[in-house]
């Protein structure tokens, strides 16, 4: 892993100054600040049993599905098209480094965009003032348990997009496989789970532990649970080797 | 210490599926040589290239670059060469200065010494200061092509290969690029490929042509002058042509062919162009001159002997190995064809 740092940098550098990135931020930012408001707006004058974070983590796939691909498309079919990806492999770099390069720089700037929206319940108590906020809106175990699902999560479907995108040397037919993709993971799971529970009762409970959804909740109340730390990370691992094993063949 | 050529191939084959690349390729390019690849297109020129790099592995034989198998020691090659593929691809949104800073990042290049090299390499590659800090994305063509090769050269590599290098330049880059392979003779290895045959005699050493995935002939542009073009042709502009001319240089060499006159072109004042082909190797110029001059009514205007050039080479090469292919071709036909009688029979 020698070349890492250099091939890091490279990929940082190329997600910054690309315009998709940037639509791809204000988009995210501007759909993550609507939400929020029209939870807070739900919030007002009723009663509820989960707060406001744990509601705002719920809607997580929603930019898990056009983030996701608008970020990872263009990683390795752009440069598999262009003709790069030729010219760094004659150099003494492995498809590891250069698969694992583009994946961290992906999952940073995931992560960084989710960071931000921490700064939604801070600019909502400094610009209301009323006390109490700080409490409800700041419950530092459900933000801590719900940033934590995100950056874990994001693990896998961040390596889903790379995954994709080595597939193909087109980015549009990139994105729309990593949609699928996450599609299925996070939809067709938990559907598969209600179905399932109807033929074979036996795959009821690994299905029901595939499910993301109740990965979120279990995160969200604090839980850390070490088997979605498993299925996560393993499953990352996994996709991200058929990426290098992908690189390898069709270099 | 044992001294190793910079490349060896031995019986080197490629196939896709059932289509063959190359077919048992052997060739030996010694240190500092300049070699040139020539080939029609689908001749395997570029999979030859992309073997010797370690890009795609060969389907049989052997490849080793200065002593170190291309299969076994890949990561061990690729420190060693340098590459410019075909259509040079380039990341179009950085700055020609901060490319060659991650290439030299890539190819291990000290820290210390990048920045040094790089300054050399522009230098080298005649990339003055503005267009070091200029975008890629906005680079002609030539200027596109001398960061390709500013990047090949980079890390000073023992062995530098160049697919195509001159496709697409004017005649003043191409020019501006044969000075370039010519400053960098003896300091590299440098194999490179080109459709344009003039361009590669006078910057190569040494040509190998392919035709159909196999060596059809290699060597110095003197040997296969040698091996392929057996005829000398000698060209006269005279004035006054007449029955003479032909017995005058018949009487020099009786197996002599002599074309018929053909007007000299615009200009030519009446002169008419002739064409004398000999199979003798010696220099006949002199003897006939002394000929035709002798000839009453005949005045030689211009005279020279025509050195076939490379393209003569290549065309006869490539000619000789279609002839041979379908030779076996037919043969193999032919015993299909008796083997099915054979079968029919029994």
């Amino acid at each position: 892993m020698r070349h890492f740092g250099v091939l890091l940098r490279h990929e940082l550098r190329a997600l910054f100054i690309a315009p998709s990135t940037y639509i791809a931020s204000v988009l995210f930012l501007l759909l993550m600040a609507y939400v929020y408001y029209m939870i807070l707006e739900s919030y007002i004058g009723a009663e509820h049993d989960v707060s406001v974070a744990e509601t705002f983590f719920k809607i997580f796939w929603l930019p898990v599905f056009f983030m996701v691909p608008l970020l990872t498309m263009r990683s390795v079919a752009e440069d598999r098209r262009a003709g790069t990806l030729e010219t760094l492999m004659t150099t003494p770099v492995t498809s590891l480094e250069v698969i694992c390069s583009k994946f961290l720089a992906a999952w940073l700037f995931y992560v960084t965009l989710w960071g931000i929206t921490l700064a939604f319940p801070f600019l909502v108590i400094y610009g209301m003032g009323r006390p109490g906020l700080t409490e409800s809106l700041l419950d530092p175990g459900i933000l801590i348990g719900g940033y934590g699902f995100v950056a874990l999560s994001g693990l896998l479907f961040v390596a889903v997009g790379i995954f994709a995108s080595s597939l193909t040397r087109n980015q549009l037919v990139a994105g729309m496989l990593s949609f699928s993709i996450l599609f299925i993971l996070i939809v067709g799971m938990p559907a598969l789970e209600e179905h399932a529970t109807a033929w074979e009762l036996w795959l009821a409970e690994p299905l029901e532990f595939l499910k993301v959804f109740r990965h979120l909740e279990d995160f969200s109340r604090g839980m850390i649970d070490t088997r979605p730390i498993f299925y996560y990370l393993s499953n990352a691992g996994l996709v991200l080797g058929l990426a290098v094993l992908l690189i390898d063949s069709k270099a | 210490m044992e001294e190793f050529p910079s490349i060896e191939v031995q019986g080197l084959s490629k196939s896709y599926g059932r289509v063959p690349a190359i077919h048992k390729l052997s060739f030996q390019v010694n240190k500092g040589e300049i070699v040139g690849f020539l080939g029609p297109n689908g001749a395997g020129k570029s999979t030859t290239m992309r073997i010797l790099c370690g890009l795609i592995p060969g389907s049989s034989g052997s490849a080793r670059i200065c002593g170190l198998s291309i299969a076994r020691q890949a990561e061990s090659v690729k420190r060693c060469i340098g590459y410019m593929p075909e259509n040079n691809p380039l990341p179009e949104a950085m700055r020609v200065r901060e490319y060659l800073r991650f290439r030299g990042g890539l190819k291990e290049m000290p820290r210390r010494t990048l920045r040094r090299r790089i300054d050399e390499v522009l230098e080298i590659c005649d990339l003055h200061y503005k267009t070091g800090r200029r975008v890629i994305g906005s680079l002609s063509k030539g200027f596109r092509q001398r960061v390709g090769v500013a990047d090949t050269i980079l890390a000073e590599p023992a062995v530098a290969i160049m697919d195509e290098p001159t496709i697409g330049l004017d005649p003043h880059q191409v020019l501006a690029f044969r000075d370039l392979i010519h400053s960098l003779r003896g300091k590299m290895t440098i194999i490179l490929s080109s459709h344009i045959l003039a361009e590669v005699e006078r910057a190569c050493d040494r040509v190998i042509i392919l035709n159909q995935g196999r060596i059809v002939a290699q060597g110095t542009s003197e040997e296969l002058r040698r091996e392929f073009i057996r005829d000398s042709e000698y060209r006269f502009t005279l004035r006054g042509h007449g029955a003479g001319v032909a017995e005058a240089v018949r009487r020099v060499d009786p197996a002599a062919r002599l074309s018929d006159p053909m007007p000299a072109g615009p200009g030519g004042d009446g002169a008419v162009a002739v064409r004398i082909e000999s199979s003798r190797t010696s220099d006949m110029s002199e003897s006939f001159l002394q000929a035709i001059e002798q000839v009453p009514g005949v005045h030689v205007q211009a005279f020279f002997r025509r050195e076939p050039s490379l393209e003569d080479i290549f065309l006869a090469a490539t000619r000789r190995s279609w002839k041979e292919t379908e030779e076996s071709l037919g043969r193999s036909t032919v015993r299909s064809v008796a083997a099915d009688a054979t079968a029919r029979d029994l």
